[in-house]
């Protein structure tokens, strides 16, 4: 029973050894949305910077505006746009995803204007009849309150989150497009590059055209296609050069495969 | 038992690993106060119990209702475990009485693989085949029953295990004196080996409740998410732990206080109830012994 | 595991309980039949031997899981050293130093019981807060070790608290009249005797801590480097199959392949766990 502080003793020793090299690691923390693309990134950031580490963890937005607040991160990772309050921090944009509504591939259905949507969101049509499609009524799957997706939802439907009356609330692109496969007659919005690469692989679900606009990627890149939200990292004011480097690095034209290997677009510059 | 040297210093250090392990809770009650305190001060706490509605992100109406949420957290713990106390202590006498030594290990394995599955497979598993079914049962599919059966299932392997053994540590001699009685195979599992082990069970049946509340995962993947008071089990809940790992890693500042007081205001009606429930054991303690 | 009732001629109370057991036990052996039919289909194509040593790659959809099983590992290990002496001592000090019903008892007992209610996703963000950035560990394997720690802790005190009153109450007066010291009576017998109890909460703490996922993703975090010291952050098994699930389109296939890595490794644990307890037990009773 004497073991586990001696353990503990030996392991923050350790901890104290590592952390002096800590000038090499970039740190990055945020969104889940941003975090699979930048680990990829740093990976290879890693094997052409020798010496260099980079350190990408998750939890959240909001926590990586906490984190590259407070200097606990060089960089945040966030899935939209700076707020107003946040304006201490400067966003760097490395790539943009579409958001697209998806509905079950046996859906009838496949055009939605902005008006349907908002009808649609806010209960005003329930069934599906009075979109063309089948008579059933609509499922109506909403994102959790914060999501970067909600939020360009709304901003493009120009709804405040208290009007929208949902059937099923969820978190992550995947369970709103799983949702959708559970239940024929529901609609979501989640991130094109998600839903297209899924349906390209026999999920069935469908994007739909908005405004009669193609959901797709290339329209995303052209402005064209009305809902998006941009991929960033913040960071509060100068950060060391290797960190310059990484941020460079991210919107590289050589890195691009990794951004469209994620689904998302990159930004043109 | 004789007093001894060592006796005092193993006295001494079993004591201060009980206080240890006591001391944690208070560790993460303190941080959830400090995590909460803004809120707190902004004097949220009666508007978690007026408002009508939950949507702490909106703009020109926010509301902080957690009445609902509390609500869905107790109905589907009590969903869950309606269904697997049952079915996990029919399990362990079955496993204790009936089956073969050969077979019992492979379902003791079986139990224990179950207990190791990730919750987020159990919640997928929900979505992709409990919930479609549920759907055609009663659309949307995503409720309080997806919920409630998904979290029996994860909690039944503790009550099944626990139940084992407790069974198993009843002491042979009151099994041979049930014999030597004449009694038969259910009189014997019913009036000696289940109350003997009373106890054991009870305390496995605690600990799933606790799993049950504190469940995060697998639930916001099959509840549904909304924040109503459910009509019936096939409605849509939310429990708050789903609150909090849906809004979380999203939430500013006071919107994350508020979901800190969420969390605190669960741990404190568990404490109420595993308190209540303790006392009641305190209580009957003498007439066990 | 004696069978100490004899069999009997069926009658129609047997024949009814033995039913109901057997159908609660089928209806377990089902529903796990059925999640592992699931995760074989979709995962078992996705299975070789470079996807276990490999590095993790495109967000896991391409090459391996090695690294991740590596940190899995060794968090879990951190996990139990640091679990299990407080957890059992804490029991025995509960069933062996104090009056059951005293004041302290109840005090400690109702602490532990409350611990075990704490959301996992609060013991994520504790475990972020106090450990990672109070003891300063960072993200790191420790940090995800020690509050899984936390976590399990409920399991084992319970576990090992009834397996211990469930002992006969004669052990104890037969120990002293022996002339046994306290200290002797519970290595040597009490300890022993209530093996097999404290086994089956190391069993569902083992389980309880492979499968977790939201209290190790804030804090031995997302890494998917090997893992150098237990000063690294170093993705958990879970978190992975979580991350591949949720958060990488067309993941499946890689989850489920994840997932069943981590079932078999579970299985592989608690048969050696339930191998060497055995033996350790034979062992201990005989001398």
């Amino acid at each position: 029973m004497k073991i586990p502080p001696l353990l503990l003793t030996l392991a923050i020793a350790l901890t104290s050894c590592s952390k002096r090299e800590a000038g090499e690691t970039i740190v990055l923390t945020g969104s889940s949305t941003v975090a699979p693309l930048v680990a990829d990134v740093a990976e290879r950031f890693e094997s052409t910077h020798p010496g260099a580490k980079v350190e990408v963890q998750t939890g959240g937005s909001s926590r990586g505006i906490a984190d590259a607040l407070y200097g606990r991160a060089t960089f945040g990772m966030i899935s939209r746009e700076l707020k107003p309050d946040e304006s201490a921090l400067t966003a760097y944009r490395i790539a943009v995803d579409g958001v697209g509504v998806i509905v079950h591939r046996d859906n009838v259905v496949s055009n939605f204007t902005r008006q349907d949507l908002i009808n649609i969101y806010t209960g005003k049509i329930s069934n599906w009849k009075l979109l063309g499609g089948a008579d059933a009524k609509i499922t109506v799957a909403s994102k959790a309150e914060g999501r970067a997706t909600l939020e360009v939802f709304l901003d493009y439907t120009g709804l405040d989150s208290a009007d929208i009356v949902a059937d099923i609330v969820v978190g992550e692109n995947q369970q709103a497009i799983r949702t959708v496969v559970a239940d024929p007659n529901a609609i979501a919005y989640v991130s094109i590059g998600a839903a297209a690469s899924e349906a390209a692989a026999g999920t069935p679900v469908k994007l739909t055209r908005c405004d009669g606009i193609e959901p797709t990627n290339e329209n995303v890149a052209a402005g064209k296609f009305p809902i998006m939200r941009p991929l960033q990292i913040v960071s509060r004011g100068e950060v060391p050069v290797l960190a310059r480097e990484f941020r460079d690095f991210l919107t590289a034209s050589e890195n691009r495969d990794l951004i469209e290997f994620h689904l998302y677009v990159p930004i043109t510059k | 038992m004789s007093r001894s040297r060592s006796d005092r210093i193993l006295r001494t250090c079993l004591g201060f690993l009980a206080f240890l392990s006591g001391s944690v809770v208070l560790l993460i009650a303190v941080f959830l106060v400090a995590g909460a305190m803004p809120a707190l001060r902004d004097g949220v706490l009666p508007r978690l119990f007026l408002d009508e509605h939950w949507q702490p992100g909106s703009e020109r109406d926010p509301q902080y209702a957690l009445l609902p949420m509390l609500a869905a957290s107790i109905l589907v713990t009590a969903l869950s475990i309606l269904i697997a106390a049952p079915l996990g202590i029919a399990g362990a006498v079955f496993h204790q009485f009936y089956l073969p030594h050969r077979l019992a290990v492979w379902n003791e394995r079986a139990l224990e693989l179950l207990a190791g599955v990730p919750s987020v497979v159990f919640g997928l598993w929900g979505l992709t085949v409990l919930v479609p079914m549920i759907n055609r049962l009663h659309p949307p599919g995503q409720s309080l029953l997806a919920a409630g059966i998904v979290l029996a299932l994860m909690i039944l392997p503790t009550v099944a295990l626990t139940s084992q053994s407790a069974l198993r540590a009843v002491p042979q001699t009151q099994h041979l004196a049930a014999a030597g009685l004449g009694l038969g195979r259910v009189a014997t599992v019913w009036h000696i080996a289940l109350p003997a082990a009373r106890r054991g069970i009870l305390g496995g049946v605690l600990l799933a409740i606790a799993r049950a509340v504190g469940e995060t995962m697998a639930v916001v993947m099959v509840c549904g998410n909304i924040a109503k008071f459910p009509q019936s089990i096939f409605d849509p809940v939310r429990p708050v732990t789903a609150t909090i790992a849906l809004e979380m890693g999203y939430a500013t500042s006071s919107h994350k206080a508020l979901l800190f007081t969420a969390g605190l205001v669960l741990v404190l009606l568990t404490a109420a109830l595993v308190g209540w429930l303790a006392f009641r054991k305190g209580n009957d303690e003498p007439a066990v012994n | 595991m004696a069978h100490p009732v004899s069999p009997r001629p069926r009658r129609p109370g047997d024949l009814a309980l033995g039913f109901a057991g057997a159908l609660a036990c089928a209806i377990t052996l089902v529903v796990l039949g059925w999640i592992l039919w699931d995760l074989v289909k979709l995962g078992l194509p996705h299975l070789s031997w470079s996807f276990l040593t490999g590095e993790v790659s495109g967000g896991g959809r391409s090459g391996g899981i090695g690294p991740v099983l590596v940190s899995t590992v060794m968090i879990l290990a951190f996990a139990l050293v640091f679990a299990i002496p407080p957890g059992v001592g804490c029991a025995v000090w509960l069933s062996e130093m104090v009056r059951q019903g005293s004041r302290p008892a109840r005090v400690i007992t109702g602490a532990v019981d409350l611990l075990a209610s704490v959301p996992s996703i609060v013991f994520g963000l504790f475990g972020m807060s106090f450990f990672c950035q109070v003891l300063g560990l960072g993200f790191s394997i420790l940090s995800g070790g020690l509050t899984l720690a936390c976590m399990i802790l409920p399991l084992l005190v319970r576990t090992t608290l009834s397996a211990l009153q469930s002992l006969p109450a004669d052990l104890r007066p037969a120990a002293a009249a022996l002339g046994l010291t306290g200290t002797t009576t519970i290595a040597k017998i009490l300890l022993p005797a209530a093996l097999p109890g404290i086994l089956v909460g190391i069993t569902l703490g083992v389980g309880r801590a492979l499968a977790e996922t939201a209290a190790l993703i804030f804090t031995s975090g997302y890494a998917t480097r090997w893992p150098d010291s237990p000063a690294d952050s170093g993705r958990a098994l879970s978190v992975h199959i979580y991350d591949l699930a949720m958060n990488i389109p067309n993941g499946s296939a890689a989850a489920s392949a994840s997932a069943l890595v981590l079932l078999v490794l579970i299985f592989l644990i608690n048969a050696a766990v339930a191998t060497l307890a055995a033996r350790w037990q034979r062992r201990h009773l005989s001398t």
